[in-house]
């Protein structure tokens, strides 16, 4: 062990003396630039349950994000050199810590992207701290990463369980749902999620009249206790509000069918749903439910245009996810060429505090006092199935969320 | 009481999932000594047979239950004859580890094509309503599935203990070498029980397919608590890994309505710590010889 340690700190020793070696500037138009050339990571879940909502798509999403940086400046870019790089964390902390130090030490990478799986995004959030390079959680939802874990370089772009909970909490609330029961599963997310929800429903005058922690994970995979109990609570709840995700999500959603809650007058409410839950859920078994959404790609034209390109690349519809990689990685890119280095500190400079209208972003700013990167989100409904007119077109939108209510306030937890 | 009677008809319902599987299991090791991992695997494969026979060629629930089992059955003959037999006079650990990776290249290869993403599968029309059972009412498939479990396993124990094939299995489960020592042709038998026992966990996928999500990994979740279930029952044991089946699905049941969240989620692991301690070899196994 000690020698294997001994040989890693020998190897890292010669290449980093190497890449100071090669390093300096060359002759070429970009000078300012610490090797010439510009390499994004993408850093995310390859082949586990966030495979298809993020995955090799995301690196697809930044890949079109360079080429159109690169149609858009052409000759004037700051340099022609823009690769993308990728790598698979498989949804766990070490492996992540590994790969991201990788990225940024061995494989120039300049900026990271994505990192779904809260514990994995704190992890990659401490590296970029300790390496000084800029990272772009899109696909984690805790807001740990504005807060205890907040630093310079970790900027929190897509989504985080505070918006979720309270965009969906309190609009529902305001709009009729008074009751609800809680079922949430029993870890980190989940405890987070019922927290801010069941404040929400609070504040926005409704009551919860039960909650309940399941088991997590679920490997019976049955929810029936939860479902029997919900009628039988006094009040009667108005909602059932679940903090599932992914497959537990489905499962849930699978029973409460069975159990014809949605006929006994309890709708549905779900803490995180993802285009590709409703997908393989279908609509028909979801109908009427309410969540919050980041992004949807059938909202506007300047969506339905970048989600056609997308759909050509990849022959699936984006989720919200794929949309924030793309916009993270042009508003890196962006910055870059404004600055003309790729400097951490001046990138960072560049974009704290920016405002930005761009097809993820709209009325987007990047908060400087936690980066939060705070931005319009939607209040959406799943479809009837006779609605629904084409594939992926699952959800309408009953209202945006403006930027300012749709996140937190930046939290006294955050020091820079 | 209406409550505590619609937590134990599903503790039931989940329990007849576990019993299926723990079946087949039971079967499987009591015949070859052979612990099958890739039990998970196969139930996966039943569950998503029956996707993309609905899916892609049209065929209805009611055929899945009846082509998946059929062609997991044959399969599982097939990969008997052609490895787990081999290995079967190696190390156990030759199979162990084969079963293991069997496991990981099937999921890989469902991944690969069809994605982690769950696939939808509706419940058939006819069973997508609800019975009333006087105190209360129970979806009809769940009632569906709980008597179709019941029956199955009932039919295992009629064709264990009235047919001829049914007293060599026990005999060579319980005493391997004295049935040998009988004359009695063991090995003749080996490969059709391997194949009935991956047949089971297919059937058990088909009927999971509609209330469940159907993923690669779904068996993989369902495993771990399976193996706790047949280890509860006593290894090899026919009857003890029925029994401890629908016990461990009311235990569970039971556990998410009255008890505190965290003790529900380890109650197996728990009873399965509490049975070892007790009784070694599971509550209705055998100590088996050190020969």
């Amino acid at each position: 062990m000690r020698r294997s340690v001994g040989v890693a700190v020998a190897s890292a020793a010669v290449l980093l003396a190497a890449g100071c070696g090669g390093g300096g500037p060359r002759s070429s138009g970009a000078e300012k630039l610490t090797d010439d050339k510009i390499v994004l990571g993408v850093l995310n879940d390859q082949s586990g349950a966030y495979s298809e909502l993020s995955g090799k798509n995301s690196v697809k999403a930044v890949e079109l994000a360079v080429a159109d940086f690169k149609a858009k400046y052409g000759d004037k870019a700051v340099t022609g050199d823009i690769n993308v790089v990728t790598a698979d964390h498989q949804n766990k902390p070490d492996v992540a810590n590994t790969r991201a130090a990788e990225m940024y030490d061995r494989k120039a990478v300049d900026a990271i992207f994505d990192v779904p799986t809260s514990s994995a995004a704190e992890k990659v959030a401490d590296v970029a701290k300790e390496k000084r390079k800029p990272y772009f959680n899109i696909t984690a939802a805790t807001t740990t990463l504005t807060g205890a874990k907040c630093n310079r370089y970790t900027f929190h772009y897509a989504y985080d369980t505070y918006m979720l909970a309270n965009g969906t909490g309190r609009n529902s609330t305001t709009q009729g749902a008074r009751n609800w029961y809680m079922v949430y599963p029993n870890y980190q997310f989940g405890q987070d999620m019922e927290k801010s929800f069941s404040a929400a429903v609070q504040a926005a005058g409704g009551q919860v009249v039960g909650r309940d922690a399941a088991p997590f994970p679920n490997t019976s995979g049955d929810y029936s206790t939860y479902l029997l109990k919900a009628p039988t609570l006094q009040p009667r709840p108005d909602v059932l509000g679940t903090m599932q995700a992914g497959t537990e999500l489905v499962n849930l959603v699978k029973q409460y069918n069975e159990f014809k809650l949605r006929d006994k007058g309890i709708g549905l409410a779900v803490g995180l749903m993802f285009l590709t839950d409703i997908h393989s859920l279908t609509p028909a078994a979801l109908s009427g439910t309410v969540y919050t959404d980041a992004w949807y790609w059938n909202y506007d034209v300047q969506n339905r245009t970048f989600a056609d390109r997308f759909q050509a690349e990849t022959g699936t519809r984006p989720t919200f996810a794929h949309a924030a990689n793309y916009s993270a990685a042009t508003q890196y890119l962006e910055a870059v060429q404004a600055t003309g280095t790729d400097d951490a500190d001046a990138v960072v400079g560049d974009l704290e505090g920016k405002e930005i209208e761009d097809v993820f972003l709209r009325n987007g700013k990047i908060r400087a006092e936690d980066h939060r990167v705070v931005h319009d989100a939607y209040l959406a409904q799943v479809k009837p199935a006779a609605e629904v007119a084409e594939p992926w077109d699952y959800v309408k939108i009953l209202k945006t969320i403006p930027a300012a209510e749709a996140f937190r306030a930046p939290s006294a937890d955050c020091k820079m | 009481m209406t409550g505590f009677l619609q937590n134990t008809f599903n503790g039931l319902v989940s329990g007849a999932f576990y019993a299926l599987l723990a079946l087949g299991l039971a079967v499987i090791f009591g015949m070859l000594r052979v612990v099958n991992f890739a039990h998970g695997a196969f139930y996966m494969l039943g569950a998503f047979g029956a996707y993309v026979l609905l899916a892609e060629a049209g065929v209805s629930f009611w055929w899945a239950l009846l082509l998946m089992p059929i062609g997991l059955a044959l399969f599982g003959m097939l990969l008997e004859r052609a490895v787990v037999h081999r290995l079967g006079r190696l190390d156990p650990l030759y199979n162990f580890l084969f079963t293991f990776g069997l496991t990981l290249i099937l999921q890989d290869v469902v991944k690969s094509r069809y994605g982690v993403q769950s696939s939808p599968y509706a419940t058939p029309a006819e069973l997508s309503g609800s019975v009333d059972l006087g105190l209360f009412d129970f979806p009809t498939y769940r009632v569906f599935i709980l008597v179709f479990a019941v029956a199955v396993c009932a039919l295992v124990w009629w064709l264990l203990s009235h047919t001829r094939v049914g007293v060599v299995v026990r005999a060579a489960t319980e005493r391997p070498e004295l049935t040998r020592a009988f004359g009695i042709d063991v090995g003749r038998w080996v490969t059709p029980v391997f194949g009935f026992g991956v047949g089971l966990a297919g059937l058990a996928g088909v009927l999971a397919a509609p209330m469940r999500a159907v993923n690669p990994l779904m068996g993989a979740d369902l495993i771990i608590v399976v193996f706790a279930v047949v280890v509860i029952g006593g290894l090899g044991s026919i009857f003890g890994s029925v029994a401890a089946g629908f016990g461990i699905g009311l235990v569970q049941s039971w556990g998410e309505a009255y008890a505190p969240p965290i003790v529900a989620q380890t109650l197996v692991f728990i009873v399965m710590a509490a049975v070892l301690l007790l009784r070694p070899a599971g509550l209705f196994g055998r100590e088996e010889s050190a020969a």
